[in-house]
């Protein structure tokens, strides 16, 4: 029918030339993300039915468990609970020293957090690009910018908030950069994803710097993003080359980022107030 | 543009959903990695066997909608799909007449058309691949093609979609 067809290229032509404008705009004018966030609603149905193997399988064995299984669970749990009170009644204690110390001090108190619990979406991603989409948007009061973090630590911040889905990077995108401090010595730097999930990067250490294998990385607060003192990490290299200004040092995030099933939300009341440092924020930044 | 009857839309439909459906499901690492892009090879498929009515438009459409399911940026896999509906039009006489298995090299080659312009543009907007594995899903597209190509077959006889 179509021997030839000069007017394939044409057309060819023309979409390749929408794509490129729709890419430019998505980009850098985010006008579309109208388009996306109803095409997004769209796609909500599908995202569950892509679950619906996996949860029928938990279903079942939460429901089928034996009872032996489960009380046994159950004493576990309680022990556990028993253990996490005790440790929480010293922290309850610390947070109200902390916070008489502060206002002796007059600076600024922490301002308790909110949290939100939210589901992975068992959607694979670009597997270039460390992002996971979770079942709590907009309707829920996610918002751009908040942190995530799961039992561990923390994993990332949302960077796109759909009315019924939220998009998170997570630290190890290669795009990611996180204010971070060496728990023991209070040394402040970044934290840098590399795109593997096991590692993340600290550059600007200097070679004389106190740094050892197995030290904690906290956040460091600063950029505004991530309230500060949350774990991030543990030190699992150090090499000083005499060559290079900076010690190469790598750390592996404490939060088990390829095994994300719940995410916490943190929604912050306001931003802790901190003297302005020379770090960068939080935000994703080119590297 | 043509007078050709039109059967069976829905099945069509039906088939990229169910494509779209394979794409999210997980899967272990290992087995993750030469995932096949199910949707391209369903848009080939159909770009193949009737030309008439799925082109390049149907491409940068599926590839629009694969953006929004995968978080891409808007267009980005628009851009590759539309290229390759072009150029499974230009070449499926040369393509569908020898048995699938011959057709699967083929496959592959515009399987990795979609790879490098989806990576591509990846990398214009600061996400360079870091490793030679990211064309890996084209080779499990090409393993994966005579099966496919059987079913979708057997489908559109089934359905009669013209």
């Amino acid at each position: 029918m179509f021997a030839v067809n000069p007017s394939a290229i044409l057309r060819l032509g023309l979409w390749m030339a929408l794509s490129i404008v729709t890419m430019t705009v998505d980009h850098r004018y985010h006008y579309l993300d109208g388009v996306r966030d109803v095409l997004a609603t769209a796609f909500y149905p599908l995202h569950y039915l892509v679950r619906l193997p996996t949860d029928t399988r938990n279903w079942l064995t939460e429901n089928l468990a034996t009872r032996g299984a489960l009380l046994e669970e159950n004493a576990r749990l309680r022990e556990k609970q028993i253990f996490l009170n005790a440790q929480l009644q010293k922290l309850t204690t610390l947070e109200a020293e902390n916070r008489r110390l502060r206002s002796l001090l007059e600076s600024a108190v922490n301002t308790p957090e909110r949290v939100l619990i939210a589901e992975m979406l068992a959607v694979d991603f670009d597997p270039y690009r460390h992002y996971i989409l979770l079942n709590r948007g907009r309707r829920h009061g996610v918002y751009v910018g908040q942190p995530a973090l799961d039992q561990h630590g923390i994993i990332g911040q949302i960077v796109r908030a759909d009315p019924f889905t939220s998009t998170a990077i997570l630290i190890t995108d290669s795009n990611h950069a996180l204010p971070i401090q060496i728990n023991r010595t209070g040394v402040r730097t970044l934290a840098l994803g590399t795109g593997n999930f096991q590692e993340l990067e600290l550059p600007h250490i200097p070679n004389n710097e106190d740094v050892k294998v197995g030290d904690l990385l906290v956040t460091s607060g600063l950029g505004g993003r991530f309230p500060r003192g949350y774990p991030v990490g543990t030190v699992t290299r150090v090499e000083f080359d005499p060559g290079s200004p900076f010690a190469r040092i790598i750390a592996k995030p404490v939060a088990q980022l390829d095994r994300i099933r719940e995410v916490m939300l943190l929604e912050q009341g306001a931003t802790e107030s901190e003297p302005a440092a020379p770090a960068a924020p939080a935000a994703p930044q080119q590297p | 543009m043509t007078t050709a009857p039109r059967a069976g839309g829905w099945v069509i439909a039906l088939s990229f959903l169910v494509a779209f459906l394979l794409a999210g499901v997980p899967l272990p690492d290992s087995l993750d990695r030469f995932r096949p892009d199910w949707v391209a090879m369903v848009l080939i498929y159909w770009g193949m066997a009737l030309p008439h009515r799925v082109g390049i438009g149907v491409g940068w459409l599926v590839g629009l909608l694969l953006d929004v399911g995968r978080g891409a940026l808007l267009g980005q896999h628009a851009l590759a799909l539309a290229a390759v509906a072009y150029l499974t039009g230009q070449t499926y006489r040369r393509i569908r007449v020898v048995p699938p298995w011959q057709q699967a090299f083929s496959i592959l080659v515009l399987l990795l058309v979609e790879q490098v312009l989806v990576f591509w543009i990846s990398g214009v907007i600061g996400y360079p691949p870091r490793d030679w594995w990211y064309l890996a899903p084209a080779v499990g597209g090409m393993v994966c093609w005579p099966l496919l190509f059987v079913i979708l077959r057997d489908v559109r006889r089934y359905f009669q979609v013209t």
